[in-house]
């Protein structure tokens, strides 16, 4: 095996970008590993656990460009470097045109106006953009991660000051006055708001609130430490002032995992006093909430917490499952045959567990709900498995599944060749900054799996959720006709896909 | 809503008028979206030196 390490100097790209780039490394023949990262400390700290080290990398800096390659041979490392700046400004000439502006200060001159900041520069720089945006009077939406607790209790701080909101850190989704920001969908106004500290959990919700035929006045994500004890609910409870006094907005609903202790009797005594009806979906807590059904309804699942904030605007939903579940065939199977969901979504992958875990079927994750389920090793499923592949493990110097399924498409080939599993439950997001073609991605390692198990004689059945709107530009109806003709069973929700999955287990295990 | 929520009401109320700073796909798909955006190339500040970051912005 030969390494290669280059370094451009000065010359600095976005995440999104390297891991394009990366992605196309990765692919040439004879390449068996890639690094295209930036020289700040942290990336640095990975090149070194991944195996490069030399004493260019040690005097890079975050504006320089490091390249690592280990190949088969030389020739292919020579090669790849040969082309590595054609490549590099051919890539590039493709992505967002290159603006003049280098700075906030430069950005708060040229449009003092702005009202609000997106942030998604590296965690390690974040704070320190978003605290210089609060200093200026700005909303901030800051969607990077690796931000200190006590840098947001700090912002969260300073923002509550001034009366302005901090979205995040890590905050995937947020939909103001029907703008998408980050990772949401084409969602219709309406009467319906939200706060989450869930980002694919708010994707669902105010998807299902549209394709019900309903709207959104505005959701807000918050980030998903923001009901920690260390931070209090800092924005939520700012959010629910903000929903409380927004003429449009005429119920509430908070999604969330379940909240610290302390931080939930001051949420829940805030939502007492409430003037608007409030609806609380907090996946995975596994006790009465002081107040539920008097001053707030409770919901165990983002489908409940959509149809209890329909009903509080007069309208009603009716659940299709039980006709779903009518026309599932009865199975027997002569060994215990187990279930492998392979996710994108976080808060799927949680509200999964939990409606799993509710029918007493015991599940692993790499996030898991009770932490004796903890999977020792990510890379590898045990019985009854869910696992999120957005996850940070899964996440060094790759695209997130949202963005790029090349990862969850070796993993669903992986879990097929396992003769023991009988389901695999998947889901896919659609909306803006999503893969443009998440089904497409994906199809081709589904049907592998289907006829890696069917050539055993045990075929598998695969389920799947897909979460967007018909305003969406990927076109939800080829991608659900793609899952649909390739003989996958299409649910409208992560929730409903679930519950089939625990009908099929029940059947083929006790049936 | 009392004054220390103006800035929220006026977020929640009027037009968003947007700074992006760092991914280039978020100000694309904002502005498909016809929405107001200004984005910022972003470069680390002192080549991503967080102690002279630190100083830098004590100093502005």
């Amino acid at each position: 095996m030969v390494t290669g390490i280059a370094i451009r100097k000065n010359q600095f790209y976005d995440s999104v970008f390297l891991m394009g780039f990366n992605n196309r490394l990765s692919k040439i023949t004879g390449v068996s590993q890639t690094a295209v990262l930036m020289g700040s400390a942290a990336n640095k700290s990975v090149l070194t656990k991944l195996g490069y080290s030399n004493s260019e990398i040690a005097a890079a800096t975050a504006n320089d460009l490091v390249v690592a390659i280990s190949a088969e041979s030389s020739s292919v490392v020579d090669e790849i470097f040969l082309h590595l700046d054609e490549w590099l400004s051919q890539v590039s000439n493709g992505s967002h045109s290159t603006s003049e502006i280098h700075t906030l200060d430069q950005a708060f001159r040229e449009k003092p106006e702005s009202n609000l900041v997106v942030i998604s520069v590296p965690g390690e720089f974040a704070a320190s953009e978003a605290r210089k945006s609060l200093e200026a009077g700005k909303h901030v939406f800051l969607f990077s991660d690796n931000v200190s607790v006590e840098d947001e209790v700090s912002l969260k701080t300073l923002a509550k000051e001034k009366g302005l909101l901090v979205m995040g850190p890590d905050c995937g989704t947020s939909l103001i006055g029907g703008v998408g920001i980050g990772f949401a969908n084409a969602v219709r106004k309406g009467k319906i708001g939200a706060i989450a500290a869930a980002g694919t959990g708010l994707q669902e919700f105010t998807c299902m609130i549209h394709n019900l035929g309903y709207g959104i006045s505005h959701a807000i994500g918050t980030g998903g430490r923001d009901l920690s004890e260390a931070v209090g609910g800092l924005t939520t409870l700012l959010a629910l002032d903000a929903l409380e006094d927004d003429p449009s907005t005429h119920v509430i609903a908070i999604i969330s995992k379940p909240p610290a202790e302390k931080t939930l009797i001051n949420l829940v005594d805030r939502i007492k006093k409430c003037s608007k009806p409030v609806v609380c979906c907090f996946i995975g807590i596994d006790h009465p909430l002081n107040g539920e059904g008097k001053y707030f309804q409770r919901a165990d699942t983002i489908d409940e917490a959509v149809a209890l904030a329909i009903k509080a605007i007069g309208g009603e939903v009716e659940s299709n499952l039980t006709q779903k579940m009518a026309e599932t065939e009865k199975r027997t199977a002569q060994q215990k045959r187990y279930l492998r969901g392979v996710f994108a979504g976080g808060t799927f992958c949680y509200q999964s567990q939990q409606i799993l875990k509710n029918a007493g079927i015991k599940v692993y994750s790499n996030g898991p709900l009770d932490k004796q389920l903890l999977l020792p090793n990510p890379e590898e499923s045990i019985e009854n498995t869910i696992v999120d592949m957005g996850d940070e493990y899964f996440m060094v110097g790759r695209p997130h599944p949202m963005i790029n399924g090349s990862q969850r498409a070796l993993r669903i080939i992986k879990e097929a060749g396992d003769p023991d599993v009988g389901i695999l439950l998947l889901d896919f997001l659609l909306g803006y900054n999503s893969s443009p073609d998440p089904v497409g991605e994906l199809i081709e390692s589904i049907e592998k799996a289907r006829q890696i198990s069917t050539q055993r004689g045990n075929p598998i059945e695969v389920v799947a959720s897909v979460c967007g709107t018909d305003g969406d530009f990927q076109d939800i109806y080829q991608q659900k006709k793609m899952l649909t003709e390739s003989g996958v069973k299409v649910f409208s929700s992560n929730a409903e896909a679930t519950e089939y999955c625990v009908s099929w287990l029940r059947q083929v295990n006790h049936g | 809503m009392d004054k220390k929520h103006e800035a929220i009401e006026k977020l929640l109320r009027g037009s968003l008028v947007v700074i992006t700073v760092g991914l280039g796909k978020f100000a694309e798909e904002l502005e498909k979206q016809n929405v107001e955006v200004l984005h910022v190339e972003y470069r680390p500040p002192a080549g991503g030196d967080q102690e002279m970051i630190r100083l830098l912005d004590q100093l502005l």
